[in-house]
């Protein structure tokens, strides 16, 4: 951690967003976390994507369990609204906070500790359900807060910084997702903004469940010899299958690409997803498919990264449970308690 | 590009703007902190060593290193630099214990500096302790020159210049007051080993209009009149004053004669306010008194009655630019103006002037009747004949005099040890690591958000009753310490090892001013554009190292980089670290000797 405080100046020639703040006014506090930590950079990615995508502060939820990861929301969006849960309980209040005002952005950031051990069922049952949030894990495969001890998701054979060979197989939450049913899928590496910032942008643009796996190597106590999360091995085994553009729906589509390389992917909001695909034939529509790629790749000790799946069609729970369309903080006390004589009617219902 | 190689001196030395700028090359950020520290005496040696004049300096440098400053990029002003040199010399110890002694045995080597001001001063300083018998001619009776005669008393105090001056002539340089060189020959005759002549740029020019001469009894040049204010033969002036003229010299009058009773002072230039000569605080110190600077007014003649003058006529211009964007002056077709007036003090510039130099005694002369001087060596074309200052290249102000001064000095002691004066020597650099601990530097390295402090200054109403009454009071000690404190410590460099970083981010991603970026290398043109923020100011430097895993490169550009140090401190590796670079220009004596001490 540092116990300087950034300084408030900043370079004069910032450009500004549509809004006219900077990067910098979607910035937190200074973070807590060890220097070099992969979780910072995620930070400065969600920065950069809320930054590109104009998104007004007052528009963000940003929910958060207990870990490492779930301590970043404080570092980033300063004028959002946050709330630190309970361990591995994110999902729960995302999903309710969700259900009661449904104008917001919501993003749910959560670690593999908080998210693949201990939240194992909350993130299961939340993406089942298709909450519209966009879910990020922070990925590095230790705990870190505990000093080093292997979570869930880290891989059979790897090594902890003392040496020990890890024996448990790993959950890999994507290969989760994918069976869940979320309708937007992606993973990632901390130390790759260039694909990272599109991904997150196109994930808060997604109208319904999207989950992120985000790569984010400890530099503590998994950045060694032997840890398959590390700066150096990600680099070495990182398999993209495609590069994304993440186009608004503000945005003219600029691109003049040659038909074939690019595919382009309209998403319910508008939005368009550009991307370029790295992989041949990899079919990000097609979910089962994706998950054999995964498995296939993962066999050869391979990290499969990029957009991976994608549903052009996604609903939300909202529209599975038919909700009123405004969020309950705008409806008055009249719809809100309509009284005894609607109470009646719906027990009458019940009978 | 290619990766910089910050083992040459002048790259981190780029970095820091101040020193950079400055012509005799002060580590001001240094003496800064220094003052920051209350180390008052050590500020000032570290002035002392390489300014000479820091009480001076610190109250009349034209201060090229404020417009350099970097705060002055970041927010809206630059550090009060040399307002702080003056703190330095203010609040300063007897510090005549750690001055040098003067020498015992001399070295039987004799030099005639020609010129009692700072050029000849400075040569005297650097040369007298190591052992030259240096002897200064000057036709006034004490030390310091235009320092003396040319500066007003209210902003500069004789105690000043007596002081530093005599910290000069007290290492056994010997001072010929009152002893005016007439003759360049009869000088060599007399078997100098070394001539230094800085006799400055004495003639103020004449303005030769229509009336010039039949009202020349109230019509005054502005160098001659401000040296016979200085030295107590003139003190009173008609109440209505006209000053011709936009530079520093013409704000000093206008401000004098404000003193000596023009009630209705005037300052009349040619050009547009803007284009003066005349620093901007020099403007804003003579229009807080009450005096109005008029623009774009050409003198035309002065009118007179009885021979006693009684006005000048103007004639309006306006700027008109050609296609080369030269500016020229034409009618601006508005009737001529009249201004009445009793007296007027012509400050239209100063010439060189070098009658006493015989034009068949070896120095060459060239263009406007210069001596050809070596830019490098300031040597003429008289092996033994050295320029410096205003007597060099014609006017330029105090802080070239002191940079020239100590140039010729090596030049000197180079040429009388059997040197080649060509062979110019290094400066002495030094980078130390400032990492203290975790978390610990041993700078402050906390970014004060703080706007430029004003210096108080004495009432306005008393200050123009006494022309010795020092205008400025200078900061005191809490001031200084927060004007001090908006000083960004460029000289501790961020200094990048490719081999530990393994590209975490950390640093892109903590840097405030957006200044780093790891991206795939190209040419600097193309690089500029696609950093993190567009690196712009050509005239800043990009670090650019290469040697890392991913095969990109480590690019940060040095423009607005606040040397917080907030990369040393979020890389896990330590391949930031910040670290302390110290320059010191070589100057006469052991340091100048060869073998060359190399540069760090």
């Amino acid at each position: 951690m540092t116990y300087l405080a950034k300084p408030k100046f900043h370079h004069p020639g910032l450009p500004k967003n549509e809004l006219g703040y900077t990067h910098r006014d979607y910035e937190g506090t200074v973070s807590t976390l060890c220097a070099g930590c992969g979780h910072d950079s995620i930070t400065g990615a969600i920065i950069q994507a809320c930054f590109e995508l104009a998104i007004e502060p007052h528009r963000v939820a940003k929910i958060s369990g207990i870990g490492c990861s779930s301590k970043t929301p404080t570092y980033f969006l300063g004028n959002s609204h946050g709330f630190n849960s309970v361990h591995g309980r994110m999902p729960s209040v995302l999903t309710g906070a969700n259900l009661a005002n449904r104008d917001l952005i919501y993003l749910g950031v959560s670690g593999d500790g908080d998210s693949a051990s201990i939240g194992l069922g909350q993130f299961a049952h939340c993406l089942r359900r298709g909450v519209n949030m966009t879910y990020i894990v922070e990925n590095n495969g230790v705990y870190g807060l505990t000093k080093g001890q292997f979570s869930a998701t880290a891989d059979r054979g790897s090594k902890s910084k003392r040496g020990v060979t890890n024996t448990d197989n790993s959950i890999d939450m994507v290969a989760m997702a994918l069976q869940l049913g979320a309708t937007f899928v992606a993973r990632s590496f901390s130390g790759d903004k260039e694909q990272l910032v599109p991904i997150i942008k196109a994930a808060i643009a997604h109208q319904g469940a999207a989950f992120i796996d985000v790569i984010s190597p400890c530099v503590a106590f998994n950045n060694h010899l032997g840890s398959t999360k590390s700066f150096d091995f990600v680099r070495e085994h990182n398999e993209a299958v495609n590069r994304l553009d993440f186009i608004s729906t503000r945005m003219p589509i600029g691109l003049q690409q040659e038909p074939g390389t690019v595919e382009i992917v309209e998403q319910h909001d508008g939005s368009k997803l550009a991307l370029r695909k790295l992989a041949a034939d990899y079919d990000v529509h097609d979910r089962s498919a994706a998950l054999g790629f995964l498995q296939h790749h993962a066999a050869k000790g391979q990290i499969v990264t990029g957009l991976l799946f994608v549903e052009k069609e996604a609903q939300d729970l909202h529209a599975h449970l038919a909700t009123v369309e405004q969020p309950l903080n705008a409806l008055g006390e009249k719809e809100l308690c309509p009284g005894s004589a609607v109470l009646d009617k719906i027990n009458a219902g019940l009978r | 590009m290619k990766s910089t190689d910050i083992s040459d001196p002048q790259y981190f030395h780029k970095v820091v703007d101040c020193q950079y700028a400055c012509p005799a090359h002060t580590p001001v950020p240094e003496y800064i902190r220094l003052i920051a520290h209350g180390r008052y005496d050590d500020a000032y040696m570290i002035n002392w060593q390489s300014n000479v004049f820091p009480g001076v300096l610190g109250r009349t440098c034209d201060r090229p290193c404020e417009p350099a400053c970097r705060r002055g990029r970041v927010e809206e002003e630059p550090v009060a630099i040399c307002r702080l040199k003056r703190v330095a010399a203010d609040f300063k110890d007897d510090i005549s214990a750690r001055l040098p002694k003067p020498v015992q045995r001399k070295n039987g080597k004799r030099i005639a500096l020609v010129g009692g001001g700072p050029a000849s001063l400075t040569v005297a300083r650097d040369l007298a302790p190591l052992g030259y018998e240096c002897v200064v001619f000057d036709g006034d009776p004490k030390a310091g020159g235009m320092i003396r005669t040319q500066i007003p008393k209210f902003r500069l105090p004789d105690s000043v210049i007596d002081e530093e001056t005599g910290y000069i002539l007290n290492l056994g340089v010997e001072f010929r007051g009152g002893t005016r060189v007439d003759s360049m020959k009869k000088l060599l005759s007399e078997n100098w080993d070394a001539v230094f002549v800085g006799t400055g740029a004495p003639r103020g020019r004449d303005l030769d209009i229509p009336g010039r001469q039949e009202a020349a009894a109230n019509i005054h040049i502005g160098i001659d009149w401000l040296s016979s204010v200085s030295f107590g033969h003139i003190n009173k002036i008609g109440k209505r004053v006209i000053v011709l003229g936009g530079g520093n010299t013409a704000m000093d009058c206008c401000r004098s004669a404000r003193r000596l009773g023009g009630d209705d002072v005037q300052v009349v230039v040619r050009s547009g306010f803007e284009e003066m000569k005349a620093s901007p605080w020099e403007k804003e110190d003579a229009m807080h008194e009450g005096i109005p600077i008029h623009n774009y007014l050409v003198p035309k003649s002065f009118t007179h009655e009885n021979g006693k003058l009684t006005g000048i006529t103007f004639e309006k211009v306006k700027a008109e630019y050609d296609a080369k964007g030269r500016r020229k002056l034409v009618h601006a077709g508005e009737p001529d103006q009249h201004f009445p007036c009793d007296d007027v003090l012509v400050a239209v510039g100063q010439e060189n002037a070098f009658p006493w130099i015989e034009r068949d005694c070896g120095i060459e002369f060239g263009d406007w009747d210069m001596p050809k001087v070596d830019e490098k060596t300031f040597r003429s074309t008289h092996p033994k004949v050295f320029f410096g200052g205003d007597a060099a290249f014609g006017p330029k102000n105090i802080i070239w005099a002191v940079a020239h001064g100590h140039e010729a000095a090596v030049s000197i002691d180079k040429m009388l040890n059997g040197e080649d004066i060509a062979d110019r020597p290094a400066p002495a650099v030094e980078v130390i690591s400032q990492k203290m601990g975790i978390h610990e530097w041993s700078y402050d390295n906390a970014i004060e958000n703080d706007h430029r402090y004003k210096v108080p200054l004495r009432d306005k109403v008393i200050a123009l009753k006494d022309i010795k009454a020092e205008v400025e009071l200078g900061f005191d000690v809490n001031l200084a310490l927060k004007e001090a404190g908006r000083c960004l410590n460029c000289d501790v460099q961020t200094v990048f090892s490719a081999s530990l970083c393994i590209e975490c981010d950390a640093c892109v991603d903590i840097c405030p001013m957006d200044c780093i970026t790891f991206t795939p290398n190209g040419d600097e043109k193309e690089l500029r554009q696609h950093l993190k923020a567009p690196a712009l100011n050509l005239t800043q430097d990009l670090y650019v190292q290469d040697g890392l895993k991913t095969g990109r490169v480590m690019v940060k550009d040095e423009d607005v980089c606040l040397h917080c140090g907030l990369c040393a401190e979020r890389c896990p590796t330590g391949a930031w670290d910040m670290q302390k670079y110290f320059l010191e220009m070589a100057h006469a004596g052991s340091s100048c000797r060869p073998p060359r001490r190399s540069a760090a």
